[in-house]
């Protein structure tokens, strides 16, 4: 399994989409589904984030596995196949800024190895604590990139407070990753540093951790 | 034997022919900070030429830096095009939604007219503002978008990486027109009295984008931009990582390189040397926390690892120091220059 891994990363790394679907087709009757997910899908892209956060990979590399990825579980694993994994309710959301690229990466990966999320796209501070209530949030993964972005985590850490107690913040971005204590300023419960850190930050709560 | 004190313009030049001046020049590349000086809001400071112009020479004057910057926020030109800018109390105004919806939408663009765009107006009259009053003593650093990288601001960033990848027809036709758009802007702005160009291009770092990418994307757009732009350049990656294109980048043209926190700025230092200006690295987004020290100790040490022989420009990482740095790091910043970056540089054990 070591070789399809390794095969698939690099046809990931490339783009190049038609070789990735071939060998998870000719893998696909060799193991399980949550096989195939677990052994290639997900250690693949945890390969190619952890890749990126010592500066081997692009971002760009990053994002076009992941929505490879996506699109190849959707494609490949029949619905009814697919075991959803236990985790507890959560959203991803770019708060106040536009640039959609971190929460996409986080997104995708998320999804492709088999977890449900909701995507709240942009959002204010108030929106997000409104949507967090209604919905019953239990996590929520706010991306930004903006600095100011990024110390109002702090506003929305506050006005959840005032409303539930419960739910976990995890954030993400180039803020946190340019400082490195910044997520605990601003009242974050955890901080990913590669969309592969959200999946194992969302095992650990639901194991019970923080 | 007696010197005679030089002035900015010359410190620069000085180091930009890899020699050491009198001291090391520095670059607190302000924007919003103007605002504080004049006690206005931010949307108040941008609102006109001449506050901006009064904010960057009271600047200045108070923390003695070695340019002025006639930047006023990277939105700015999505501002040009026709695109939304959000003002916000405690930072830079950003770019609203993408205005390229659809793939359609980049053959509907039409080019902006820099002397009929009145944000754009805004920016080279201050430039002329700031250049009447320092004339040829300080250099005024004039800012563009790559044609390569303000498509993020334009499209998006995930539509955009997908334009690159999967439709390379409609990529190029973008880079043409965004290539016209950026070299008669920065022309403009040289005109106005800028003494160089900053061209921002963080999505060519190797942060975005591998370096093959590069080589076939925002390496040749930069070469032929910047052979167009009748002035210096001065290449910044906005934090994003850039050794391993370190030399791809010196041929582009470019003379200086403006570089992430999180790389060595002693081993860009080493790649760069004779080839490239080093501009760096200071952590802007840690400076907004550091106390006195820790400011001072930040900038013996980027001084220390990439001072001696010249080549280099001590700044921040982003090419935009936040809101949140205060008055005091600032200063601090200032005087740990002023004392401890003379040539020759002494390293404290």
């Amino acid at each position: 399994m070591a070789e399809t891994l390794y095969e698939f990363q690099e046809a990931l790394l490339s783009t190049d989409i038609m070789k990735a679907r071939r060998i998870l087709s000719e893998t696909i009757n060799l193991i399980t589904f949550d096989q195939l997910i677990e052994t290639v899908i997900v250690s693949a892209l945890e390969n190619i984030g952890k890749g990126w956060e010592k500066g081997e990979y692009a971002l760009s590399q990053v994002y076009m596995s992941g929505r490879i990825c996506e699109e190849l579980v959707e494609t490949l694993i029949p619905m009814g196949n697919r075991q959803k994994k236990p985790a507890p309710k959560m959203a991803i959301a770019m708060l106040n800024d536009y640039h959609a690229l971190g929460k996409r990466i986080v997104y995708s990966t998320l999804r492709a190895s088999g977890f449900d999320v909701l995507d709240y796209g942009r959002v204010s501070t108030e929106g997000l604590v409104q949507r967090i209530c209604d919905d019953g949030i239990e996590v929520i993964l706010i991306s930004v990139l903006m600095f100011p972005s990024a110390l109002h985590v702090k506003d929305v850490k506050d006005t959840l407070g005032k409303k539930v107690s419960n739910v976990k913040i995890v954030v993400g971005g180039a803020p946190f990753r340019l400082d490195r204590q910044l997520w605990k300023q601003v009242g974050a419960d955890a901080v990913g540093y590669t969309a592969s850190d959200a999946i194992d930050i969302i095992q650990s709560i639901a194991a019970g951790g923080s | 034997m007696d010197q005679k004190p030089i002035n900015s313009l010359q410190r620069v030049l000085i180091t930009l022919s890899h020699q050491e001046a009198d001291r090391v020049p520095f670059f607190l590349l302000l924007t919003m900070h103007g605002a504080k000086e004049l006690g206005i809001s931010i949307r108040k400071y941008f609102s006109n030429a001449e506050s901006v112009a009064k904010g960057q020479l009271l600047m200045r004057q108070k923390y003695r830096h070695d340019c002025l910057y006639n930047f006023f926020y990277a939105s700015v030109e999505v501002e040009a095009w026709g695109g939304e800018v959000i003002y916000v109390d405690d930072g830079p105004p950003n770019a609203g939604a993408p205005f390229i919806r659809n793939h359609d939408d980049i053959a509907r663009l039409s080019l902006p007219q820099v002397k009929d765009t009145p944000c754009l107006v805004k920016v080279l009259n201050a430039t002329r503002i700031m250049k009447e009053n320092v004339g040829d003593e300080v250099p005024i650093i004039g800012v563009v978008m790559s044609p390569f990288s303000l498509p993020v601001m334009q499209m998006g960033f995930p539509a955009y990486l997908e334009l690159i990848y999967d439709e390379p027809q409609l990529f190029k036709q973008l880079m043409a027109i965004n290539q016209d758009f950026c070299v008669e802007w920065a022309n403009a702005q040289l005109q106005a009295g800028a003494t160089a160009i900053c061209y921002f291009d963080p999505v060519s770092s190797t942060t975005i984008i591998p370096r093959e990418l590069y080589l076939k994307t925002g390496y040749p757009i930069a070469k032929s931009t910047i052979s167009r732009i009748h002035g210096p350049t001065a290449t910044h990656m906005a934090s994003g990582r850039c050794l391993p294109i370190a030399e791809d980048i010196a041929q582009t043209g470019t003379a200086v390189l403006g570089v992430s926190a999180e790389e060595d700025i002693e081993d860009i230092k080493r790649m760069c040397s004779g080839k490239l200006t080093v501009l760096g690295n200071l952590n802007g987004i840690e400076m907004s926390g550091w106390n006195m020290e820790q400011t001072a100790a930040s900038v013996k040490e980027v001084i220390a690892k990439a001072a001696s022989g010249g080549g280099f420009i001590l700044s921040d990482n982003h090419g935009e120091i936040p809101w949140q740095v205060q008055e005091d790091v600032l200063m601090t910043l200032s005087e740990t220059v002023h004392t401890f970056g003379r040539y020759p540089i002494v390293r404290e054990e």
